[in-house]
């Protein structure tokens, strides 16, 4: 039986280290600071995730585990709400994505890249 | 093949996967090339610091590390939220388009974004 717990154990840590080089590799080859974003928030979020599962199967008793389970949550809840107010904060400070201009780009209603930089400070949440 | 040894292979595995995975961050932090990118692999760095904090907790039995990884997410949840803020007040600043990180001057992406 504690086999079977170590090999679940291993495995979960596997995969959270997988899922970190993945999260990394696309930090490192997307296109611009959007597309980054989706592979921190997802990846990297199941990768210390993983790592934290396999805490919570290993742990000796409850009160770790519980523990662990509630950093799984707590990262799970957070990661999303800070991607999203990077990514609203960046498009409007003026950062166009690659796909501005192109079929089904709804960037420019939130702010036209070509005035991007003449927005003085504070009328950033009008243009929304 | 006691259940402790394969823990421990696993968990050095996981710790140079994870040490890749710092390094790659670290170079898009450094080569940015805004600042947007660099606020998202450090979100990421931290992420990734915190497995690495429960991988180490779980190799030695410490498993008090677990609430400094708790804690570290919060203060990078909230690092992240300060830094959107700065972002939004701050504007673009002059900071370069976008460009694929590998494109040189011939390649499809450098230069301008198209509109």
């Amino acid at each position: 039986m504690t086999m079977l717990f170590a090999l679940v154990t291993a495995v979960c840590l596997l995969i959270g280290g997988a899922f970190a080089i993945v999260g990394a590799l696309g930090i490192l080859r997307f296109p611009d600071v959007y597309t980054r974003m989706h592979s921190a928030s997802k990846a990297g979020t199941l990768g210390s995730g993983f790592c934290l599962l396999a805490v919570a199967i290993w742990a000796p008793d409850f009160s770790v585990t519980t523990r662990a389970l509630a950093g799984v949550l707590f990262f799970l809840l957070t990661a999303p709400i800070s991607a999203h107010l990077l990514a609203r904060a960046a498009l409007i400070a003026g950062y166009a994505p690659v796909s501005a201009g192109r079929p089904g780009d709804v960037s420019s209603t939130l702010c036209p890249p070509d005035r991007a930089n003449e927005l003085p400070v504070g009328e950033e949440h009008r243009s929304v | 093949m006691n259940p402790k040894d394969i823990i421990d292979i696993a968990a050095d595995v996981t710790m140079m996967m994870l040490s890749f995975a710092l390094l790659l961050v670290v170079v898009r932090i450094v080569r940015g090339p805004t600042l947007p990118d660099r606020i998202v692999a450090l979100d990421l760095l931290v992420g990734v610091v915190i497995g690495f904090i429960a991988t180490i907790g779980l190799k030695a039995e410490i498993f008090q590390y677990l609430d400094i990884a708790i804690a570290l997410g919060l203060v990078g949840f909230l690092a992240t939220v300060a830094f959107a803020r700065f972002v939004m007040t701050r504007g673009r600043a002059g900071d370069a388009a976008t460009t694929l990180p590998d494109s040189g001057p011939d390649s499809a992406y450098s230069g301008e974004v198209r509109r």
